[in-house]
């Protein structure tokens, strides 16, 4: 716990004296609340596998529209987005689109940020709605295809009942009305962020998202668009209206120029960065329309723990070392702009150290000095971002394209040591995780052949998982989810959870256009709810809270996403319908055929009536011949009949057979036209 | 004797690897010893007739009238088919034991088990429903007999032969000698149909009692039956159906349903007309073509199919093509194994491979159920033609 220092608080004032003016007015709004307010931030994060993390945070909030609900005229807030919470009732809703994987080992598994803004990749939706339990259905359905419109996305698939479900306990509290939908193959571009830009004020040409250079943001690692809509109206509280956060997270690689020195991965130096070289542009101003933007640079625990283990050196800590050049220059890096304030995180769980938060406020830059802000690392430091209490991963297992298994596996991270003292007060320590997992049809879970392993050891289901909510799949009507709460002993090592499943067989129009690249399983979540990601930091006025910080300190749960998983499925041959069609059709037709022709055959008849026409055609010899036949194969040869007969009874049954066809046609020409 | 030797090893043999789930096992065996009753059932009837038309060269000699109820339980038995069908845990031998059970009861003149017999089956597979036809004729007239018209044209030549002064003494007295069946009793169809409802209202009320909490017996149906009737599920397997309908274009989906299923219904009538004195082998048939044309086949039915066709084997002794069958036979349950293996285990086939030999399976039964109907119509005409010559060296 660090009590800012008195002088910094007045250099702080006498700075930015624009901000103080907008806290004021903000405070003052904060009692009416009618009016839209808008906030931009942006967080940078120096992670330890050499790369930065860039969160941006806009914030709009409109009035509760209760008293006016029709005809009403925004200001700032997104008119799109304001009807489609009216039109539909979203009570909460998130969508977010992801490109890449968020690295839970080397950038955090326990932080806000990793908690809620790590997606998994594609596009994943989830809303809850204010309407009665039969009409959910519909509503999510219209809702995924307004968002499809608004957002230039395949969000439309969501609407087939086989994409989405309907989780009850394990993902979100809600009462029923939630739906979760994932599309993990869904590439995001520029053509989803413009649209998401146009729900800005200011869009990208002020402010904090001037630096969204697309280049350079599609370049990076990890990308994460996201947005967050609560209208916490429909719950009857009427003091607040639509919140809605609009968040971007990317990971970048600052280019590594000045890091020359060693190239042993231990002691190599950090890249310098600067928003300039990260992001290619520079923030020249901020958006007018904005309530606050600022700018936070956030040093991590762990970093912090390994400055203060040099500083302890010196007598004095280095946080207490008054004057603006403290902040600025340490033995590691040396930060091109002066910070208006340092916050830092009070009542940490992490035990070791807490992390620190150097606030910039845009408002004092302009066009003629753009706000650059740049990191130089001096000497090399190693440090650890804090992990979830396990480490979780999915694979397959099995070979073949007939059946498999799915294997959770959780490696403990070491960390869980830290909360063992907070848990162990409640009587034996357990570790509490939850799973919730969406499996598509074609993927044929065995729910009853869920087997459990801790530390390698197999146990019984009943001993580990204390509460299991299993809806299975039914072919091309609905996915199978699964979800799980499970205690391990709180010294777990590892444990493994597998399924197995056989694969299904689809008609040919089901498969995607690249078959042969296998099927995509979405994410499954897994959340510790004993574990809860928040951050506070300290801050003496109340007047002036950031959104973003605010944000930080609510209680969610720790969540992590697992891989998506590629199954290979079975193709049929996609060049053959024509053949398969012709070549079955022609085998049945031979069957029809040739059994009709067996049931109507009539020997003795056929052998009287060849024998009539071979008479007919041929003359003597031909009878001879006939004779001859008949004595060589032993049977009694017959005369022919008098031909003349039945040549004039045949040619009349001719006649008749001609006229009566032509009868036919003439009448159907006839009765046709 | 011989049979209960096979029974001994084969029980042996089988139990071991079934590891204690002897269900399926033990109705497997039910069903040879039912389609040993059966043959010797249809076996008696045939020399029988033969006697009665009087056919000296072919009853005469004991040695050439083969026990076909005992070659049919061994086929049945020994038949790789079943012990795979029996081994996979399959459900098809309790299937089957269902169709051989009303078969079994029809013979015998059993109203009560041909009905209980039926309800199952159709309950269980739905496409054994076909069968009543069968089952009418096997109650109406009794088991497979000649032609009617033979006896008839037999008793003519008795008649013609004997002086008109005492025709009408000696007609009595050849009705009384041949007790020929030509007359259709109802007394034992309508039996039949009463138990029959009486079986489906006792099947029905327990699967409504059963399902009640989970949408009624519509529900039922629908993922039953309407699972069956629309080919929802398209796995791999021996029939052809799963892969065209896999392949074949969504609006027409429905069309060819109909053309598939409907292919079953148009063969009966033809089939019953012309094979409506030999009630048994008409089941055989009518079992042969649901097995080829059903939606998911699988090698229980070929089983129970190539077990029945051992019940015919002195009325089909001369049939064509039979060793290029079983030739054909023993190709596709070698082939089709590897093909599977090939296409969904190593990946190096495509599924072209399998349906191939899905293709050649469904044409080889294609050709013995032609080959078979052929050589039974055959084997009457056989039968006929010396009668025909009797008469026609009288006139």
């Amino acid at each position: 716990m660090a009590h800012l220092p008195r002088p910094t608080l007045s250099l702080f004032l006498v700075l930015s004296l624009q901000i103080i003016f907008s806290a004021i007015a903000f405070g003052s709004d904060f009692q009416e609340s009618d009016e839209e307010e808008f906030s931009e931030e942006l967080l940078l994060r120096p992670l330890p596998d050499r790369k930065v993390l860039a969160h941006f945070h806009f914030e709009s909030r409109a009035p509760p529209s209760l008293s006016d609900s029709h005809g009403r005229h925004h200001h700032l807030f997104p008119k799109a987005i304001a009807q489609l919470v009216q039109k539909f009732r979203v009570k909460e809703m998130e969508l977010s689109f992801t490109q890449g994987r968020w690295n839970y080992d080397r950038w955090g598994g326990f932080d806000p940020i990793s908690s809620s803004n790590a997606k998994p990749p594609g596009v994943e939706l989830w809303a809850a709605f204010d309407v009665p339990q039969y009409l959910v259905d519909a509503s999510w359905k219209n809702l995924t295809h307004t968002l499809s419109g608004l957002f230039c996305a395949s969000i439309n698939f969501l609407e087939s009942s086989t994409t989405y479900s309907a989780p009850e306990w394990s993902f979100h509290p809600s009462s029923g009305s939630l739906r979760y939908g994932t599309l993990p193959r869904e590439a995001v571009c520029t053509e989803n962020l413009t649209p998401w830009l146009k729900l800005l004020p200011c869009r990208d040409k002020a402010g904090l998202s001037v630096l969204m250079d697309r280049p350079s943001i599609y370049r990076g690692f990890y990308h994460s668009q996201q947005l967050r809509l609560t209208s916490p109206e429909f719950e009857g509280r009427l003091e607040s209206g639509i919140v809605l956060k609009q968040t971007l997270t990317v990971v970048l690689q600052p280019d590594s120029q000045g890091a020359s020195n060693t190239y042993s991965s231990e002691t190599k130096l950090q890249p310098s960065w600067s928003l300039s070289s990260i992001f290619g542009r520079k923030v020249t101003s901020r958006c007018v329309l904005a309530k606050s933007s600022n700018i936070y640079l956030q040093l991590e625990g762990g970093l912090v723990t390994e400055l203060e283990n040099v500083r302890k050196e010196n007598v004095i800590s280095w946080i207490d070392n008054v004057g603006s050049e403290g902040w600025r220059t340490n033995p590691f890096f040396d930060l091109s702009v002066n910070p208006d304030s340092v916050l830092r995180e009070v009542n940490s769980l992490h035990g070791s150290s807490s992390s620190v938060l150097y606030e910039y406020s845009v408002a004092k830059y302009s066009d003629s000095r753009p706000f650059d802000l740049g990191l130089k690392w001096k000497s090399p430091v190693v440090w650890s971002c804090p992990q979830a209490p396990l480490h979780a991963s999915r694979f397959l297992m099995g070979s073949g394209n007939e059946r498999g298994a799915i294997a959770i596996s959780l490696i403990s991270t070491g960390l869980n040591e830290h909360f063992l003292g907070a848990n162990i007060v409640e009587g034996s320590c357990k570790l509490e995780v939850d799973i919730f997992q969406v499996v598509p049809w074609y993927v044929k879970v065995y729910y009853h052949t869920l087997r459990v392993f801790v530390n390698g050891q197999p146990q019984a289901v009943t001993d580990v998982v204390e509460k299991m909510r299993v809806s299975p799949s039914e072919d091309k009507v609905s996915p199978g989810v699964m979800e799980l709460v499970l205690k391990f002993p709180c010294d777990v090592k590892s444990a493994a959870l597998t399924l197995e499943f056989d694969k299904g067989f689809l008609h040919i129009d089901e498969y995607p256009p690249d078959a042969n690249q296998g099927f995509d399983i979405p994410s499954a979540i897994i959340s510790f709810p004993n574990f809860h990601a928040r951050t506070h930091y300290f801050e003496d006025s109340s007047l002036k809270r950031s959104p973003m910080l605010s944000k930080f300190q609510e209680k969610s749960r720790v969540r992590s996403y697992s891989e998506v998983l590629l199954v290979p499925l079975t193709t049929p041959d996609f060049s053959m319908p024509y053949n398969v069609i012709t070549i079955t059709c022609t085998a049945f037709a031979l069957y029809f055929g040739s059994l009709l022709n067996v049931l109507r055959r009539r020997v003795g008849e056929e052998e009287r009536f060849l024998k009539n026409r071979a008479a007919k055609k041929a003359g003597r010899l031909a009878q001879l011949l006939s004779m001859l036949s008949a004595k060589i194969r032993g049977k009694k040869w017959e005369h022919p009949q008098s031909p003349s007969a039945s040549s004039s009874f045949i040619s009349l049954k001719l006649i008749v057979k001609v006229v009566l066809v032509t009868g036919i046609a003439i009448a159907w020409q006839y009765y046709s036209q | 004797m011989v049979l209960h030797c096979y029974f001994h090893s084969l029980g042996h043999s089988r139990s071991k690897e079934l590891k204690g789930n002897p269900i399926t096992f033990y109705a497997d065996i039910v069903n040879a010893m039912l389609i040993r009753a059966t043959g010797q059932n249809l076996q008696m009837e045939y020399t029988r007739s033969l006697k009665l038309l009087d056919h000296v060269k072919l009853s005469e000699k004991p040695g050439k009238i083969i026990p076909s109820g005992d070659i049919a339980a061994l086929v049945y038995l020994w038949n790789p088919f079943t012990i795979v069908a029996c081994v996979g845990l399959s459900t098809s031998p309790i299937e089957n034991l269902a169709i051989i059970l009303s078969l079994y009861g029809a013979c015998k003149r059993q109203a009560p088990l041909a009905a209980f017999g039926w309800v199952i089956a159709t309950h269980l597979s739905l496409y054994p429903a076909i069968l009543i036809i069968p089952m009418i004729l096997l109650l109406g007239y009794g088991t497979d007999t000649p032609p009617r018209k033979l006896f008839l044209q037999r008793r003519n030549v008795e008649v013609g032969d004997n002086p008109p002064n005492d025709r009408c003494c000696e007609r009595e007295e050849v009705v009384h000698r041949s007790e020929v069946p030509h007359v259709f009793s109802w007394r034992p169809v309508i039996h039949f149909f009463c138990w029959t409802s009486l079986w489906s209202v006792y099947v029905l009320v327990l699967c409504g009692i059963s399902v009640k909490q989970y949408g009624g017996l519509w529900e039922l149906f629908k993922r039953t039956y309407g699972f069956m009737l629309t080919v929802q599920d398209l796995s791999p397997n021996i029939g052809v159906l799963w892969y065209f309908f896999a392949e074949v274009f969504d609006f027409f989906r429905n069309f060819f349903l109909i053309v598939f299923h409907g292919n079953i219904l148009f063969m009966m009538l033809p089939l019953a007309i012309r094979l409506k004195h030999r009630p048994c082998f008409l089941a055989f048939v009518y079992i042969a073509i649901s097995s080829m044309l059903k939606s998911y086949p699988s090698v229980g039915d070929s089983a129970l199919y190539l077990g029945l066709l051992g019940l015919f084997v002195n009325e089909l002794a001369d049939m064509q093509f039979s060793f290029f069958l079983f030739c054909g036979y023993v190709g596709v349950s070698l082939l089709s194994p590897v093909m599977h293996n090939l296409w969904i285990w190593r990946g190096t086939g495509n599924a072209n491979f399998y349906f191939a030999t899905a293709m050649a399976y469904a044409c080889l039964q294609i050709i013995l159920v032609v080959e078979s109907v052929s050589a039974m119509l055959n084997h009457d005409r056989k039968l006929r033609k010396p009668l025909t010559e009797l008469q026609d060296g009288k006139n």
